[in-house]
Formats: structure tokens, sequence, C-alpha cells
């Protein structure tokens, strides 16, 4: 069916509807009853057709960031917009070709659980918003004509049209179930090769792999019983309906909880980002202090193959010594460096516990050159560190070349919780959740504490 | 002018918490509760329920309190309108003394206040649990 078909038949369907009610004062009774049933399925009038008065087509000098760079701290030359705001608890985000913004929420507004902008006058703030899908979820990736979107079980995908917009928003394909939720790093986040598989994080539903879970004194289980069906990455046919895990592939084990991954196109691999494990001072008091369990372990960044294997829960990556250590849950000290040929290194080996939460390689051509190719990473924020003060709640950079880091990481976009120092996580007013590039080359963050979509451009000055 | 005087004497007449009750209470809370509780006892969104103005905390049911102390919380269950993904460890080995004092110290932090807990309160919940 294609999409003037789709649309008629909505239409079709929503005036039969309004007339099968009494009518008094036909026409504008008509017209209301076809908007409400529309906004029932989740649509308008107006967002069910094609748009042609795209913002690919203005240039960026159109588009006027905040006065106040939308209070974000941006290097020089860069200035920020928010596009959209308050839309729900705002977890990762996908951006047709055409500017079409996909957002997936992790808690329903108005029973849906994903939001679609757009922005008709070209202005870079969306005007325009809808939402679809009855499922709560983090996932979202654009491959092909699909839209890709995930529940915290689950994983399926709608058809887009060409314009960018959906064919079907009320039948979505399932094309994995099954996977396990256990509470605790539930969220299934996904990325597409583009060559037919999809990608999907199953988060380990422990901190350690203790007996019990986070309580002081129990061991680690050994070999750790999670690790057969979650604890990594696990690889799909991105395209057949109801997969299980019978018919999928762990593709990378050892990693905790990877809610940011991305394929990198140049070199043709997929890179992710751990949560590393908490509480080494709460669990071994005698081993680590308040500062050292603050620092450590690192947030790491893997390059992954089939059959990569990070090492969790035997090792974390201490970033001070730069090794990996073995961990106290299964005989380390806190300084017995592990000799594991098994174990893959980091690519990159970033601040304890600032919660990566998106990764996202740029292809753009907007941002000066020493960042095409190189890695934007969304830290959440710390919880962690108290007594500490907290880490994170910004957007890192690192630049690449063909898949190997070749510089520092820095700090790119700040100021995101709003305040100088977070002590207490709640405090923090805005954390970065996910990352997307648009098809101008901006840079967009969401933001899961108040909903906010930030636009990030390079204006050159 | 009398009556509110009758008044403020009437909410003043609960028996005040001593300082070394939320002494060693805030002592307990700092090692066992606050890497994930937070300083502020606002927890994380979405990850540790927060005890600052937490219904569970300032309500009536002290036992239900204290069984979370002893055995930990791994439940998902709404908690004031919001779930929490993490799982709380069991602190069984703190004394009755220590469990009362710190959950004294929870119930009358922040803008919390509410009645202390008595190490009596928690002998006789620990008794259940057996």
């Amino acid at each position: 069916m294609n999409l003037k078909q789709s649309q008629n038949n909505s239409v079709l369907i929503c005036n039969f509807i309004a007339q099968a009610k009494p009518q008094t004062h036909k026409t504008t009774n008509m017209r209301k009853s076809i908007s409400l049933c529309l906004m029932a399925l989740g649509l308008s009038i107006t967002q069910l057709f094609a748009h042609s008065g795209d913002s690919t087509k203005l240039a960026n000098k159109a588009i006027m960031p905040d006065t106040d760079n939308a209070g974000l701290k941006l290097p020089a030359g860069f200035g920020a917009l928010k596009v959209a705001d308050s839309i729900g608890r705002a977890r990762h985000i996908a951006i047709t070709d055409k500017g079409t913004i996909y957002v997936k929420l992790s808690k329903l507004v108005n029973g849906k659980g994903i939001v679609v902008l757009r922005d008709n006058d070209g202005d870079g703030r969306t005007e325009e918003k809808g939402s679809f899908g009855d499922f709560t979820g983090t996932g979202i990736a654009i491959s092909g004509k699909w839209l890709y979107a995930s529940s915290d079980e689950e994983v399926y995908r709608y058809m887009l049209t060409p314009e960018g917009s959906l064919v079907n928003p009320m039948s979505p394909q399932k094309i994995i179930t099954g996977l396990i939720n256990r509470k605790q790093h539930e969220s299934k986040s996904i990325a597409l090769d583009g060559k037919g598989n999809i990608y999907v994080n199953i988060g380990a539903y422990s901190n350690a792999c203790q007996e019990k879970d986070r309580t002081k004194g129990s061991k680690g289980m050994t070999p750790c019983p999670i690790l057969d069906s979650a604890g990594g990455i696990w690889k799909f046919d991105a395209e057949k309906s109801n997969q299980t895990y019978a018919d999928g592939k762990r593709f990378a084990t050892g990693l905790r909880n990877v809610v940011g991954l991305d394929w990198n196109k140049q070199n043709n691999q997929l890179f992710v980002m751990q949560h590393g494990r908490d509480q080494l001072h709460d669990l071994y008091p005698d081993l680590f202090d308040d500062k050292a369990s603050a620092e450590k372990p690192a947030e790491t960044m893997y390059a992954l193959k089939e059959g990569s294997n990070a090492g969790w829960p035997y090792i974390y990556y201490d970033p001070e010594m730069k090794q990996k250590i073995v961990a106290p849950e299964y005989g380390g000290d806190g300084k017995k460096v592990s000799t594991d040929p098994a174990f893959q290194d980091p690519a990159i080996a970033f601040p304890a516990h600032m919660a990566p939460n998106a990764l996202l390689f740029y292809t753009g051509n907007q941002f000066p050159a020493k960042y095409k190719n190189g890695a934007f990473v969304a830290f959440h924020g710390s919880w962690n560190r108290a007594p500490l003060p907290q880490e994170g709640y910004y957007v890192a950079f690192v630049p690449f070349e063909n898949g190997k880091p070749t510089g520092q990481w820095e700090v790119f976009a700040n100021g995101f919780a709003g305040i100088e120092v977070v002590t207490g996580t709640r405090g923090a007013q805005h954390r970065p959740c996910g990352l997307a590039q648009g098809p101008d080359g901006s840079l967009y963050v969401t933001d899961d504490s108040k909903g906010t979509i930030y636009r990030i451009m390079y204006n050159g000055k | 002018m009398m009556g509110l005087v009758c008044l403020v004497a009437k909410l003043s007449a609960q028996s005040p918490i001593s300082k070394s009750v939320m002494g060693n209470g805030k002592a307990i809370y700092l090692t066992r509760c606050l890497a994930c509780h937070q300083v502020d006892g606002g927890g994380v969104p979405h990850l540790n329920a927060p005890l600052d103005g937490a219904s569970a905390v300032i309500a009536g049911d002290k036992a239900k309190l204290i069984r979370i102390v002893l055995k930990g919380y791994s439940d998902r269950v709404e908690i004031d309108g919001e779930y929490y993904s993490n799982n709380m460890a069991a602190h069984a080995d703190l004394k009755d003394q220590q469990v009362a004092d710190v959950l004294t110290y929870i119930r009358n932090s922040w803008s919390n206040k509410a009645s202390a807990v008595t190490a009596a309160e928690v002998k006789a919940v620990r008794a259940k649990l057996k």
C-alpha cells in the first residue's frame, strides 16, 4: 500500500466514524470528528501528508541559535537552540534524511511511546508534534526505509515513506521478541550495520554478578550465569519477524550494560560504550576508599568483532593504572592486573560512573574537519561518585580516523545540569541521553529529564 | 491567641528526637545509604528511589520500612508514580538500634518529619522475618 492509499484509508475510516454520529451543523462537526478521530490514532491531518517545506533546503545561516545557546557551553563558533521541549522522557533519537525527527520515550505520554517532530517553517524549531506506538523503551534508529524502535523486551520496525513519514503507525513489524528483562539495565539500545543486521544491547541484570546483588560479602558467581543471555550484544537479522534468542547470535560478551552504541561507517565496525560497575567502596571498604570508588572503574568504549569479550564481571578497567584489574568479587585486591588473554582492552577510557548513554560517529560536513569521523558521547551524568561531587552531564568528543582514536577526548557541550556542581543526581536540570546527526550535519541531543531536544550548529564565528 | 498557643503546644508534645539518635543515624546513612539514595535523600531518577518526601518513608507503615532495611528490595513496583530499576541490598547485619536510628534520621531529614523508630519496633519485625 502506498502513502496515498494509506492516507485515504485513514481519512476514509475517520470519515465513516464521523458520519455515523448524528450531525446537526454538518460541515464543522464533521471536520471536528475527523480531527478527533485522527488524533485518537495519534496523527494529525497535516501530518499525514508529505512535506515539501523541509529545512534541508534552507542554508544553516537562516537558523538562529537561541540567544543563550539553550543554556549550553560550547566551543567557539558553535551555537545551540532548543528544537522542542517537554516532550516527555526523551531517550534516543533518529532523524530522516529530510529532517523528520523521531524520539523514543521511556514513559508513555497520552499512551504513546514515540514522538514525531517536524519543523515546517524552516526556523530550526519544530512546531508540529505527533505520537504513536504503545510501548516504552530507549532504542530507536533509521536504516534504509525503516524506523526501528525497541521496548525493554522487543524490537519493532515501521516502514517510512520517501518523505520520512510513517506508512502505517498502527502496525509495526515485530522483528525480535522474548529478550530478558529483570528490571536492572533493562533498556535495549540498538544499532544497524546497513547490511541486514541489527545489534541489540541486553544489559546484565546485576552490578557485579554477585550471588546477592550489591550486597557486601556476597561472592561473585563463577562462571557468571548471566552471560548466556545478557551482559552482551546480540546480533539479529534486521528483516525477519518474531526472532527470539534462538534465531540470533551472541555477538559480544562481558559487557555490563551498553546504552550507547553506533556503527562506525568509516571502518565498518560496531563500537559500544559500557556502563562500568558501581560501589567498589560499599562492597570492599578495606580495598577502596570513597575517592578510589568514585574514580574507578573507567567508562569504556570498545571496538567490537564477533566473539569480543570485554571481561565483565571478572575484570574492570582502572583509568589511573590503565590496566584491566581483577574484580574484587573474583579475588582481586584493587591492584592485581588481569592476564586473561580473552578480555580485550578498551579503545578509550573515560572517567568513572559518568553513564555514557549515546555514541555517535559524526559523518557530516557542517562541523570543522577535526570532527569528521570522530565520536560524540552523551554522558547522562553520575550518581555513584557520592560523597564526592558527581561528574558528566555533558557531551564529549574524541577525534577518530579509520576506527582508531587520534587524540584525547574533550568536553564538547556542557551546561546541561544547569548548576556548577552536581552533588545529588536529582539536582541536574537536564541529562543528555540521545544523539543524532541531522541531514545538514547539525548535532541533536536529547534530555530525558525535562524532555528537551537540543540542536547544536556550527556557524563559523 | 490562646487557641494558637494551645495548637503549638499540642504539636510540640511529640517527644523530640535526640541529637545522638540523629547523629548515629546520619553516620549509618553515610556509610550504608548515601551512595544510592544520595546526600540530599533525592535518590537517582529511575534507578534509586528517593527518601525525601517519599510516602513510604513518612506515612504510617513503619514495619514495612524496617523490612526494607533488613531484607533489601528488588520488586518492580510503582513508588509515588515512578519505577526504579536498581536493586537494594539487605542490611540485616545492622543491630536493632542502628536500624532504628538510621530510619529515624531518614524520617526527620530534608523535608521529612515523622515519628522516631524504636529498637523494640525493629526487634519485633526482625522476629517475624525468621
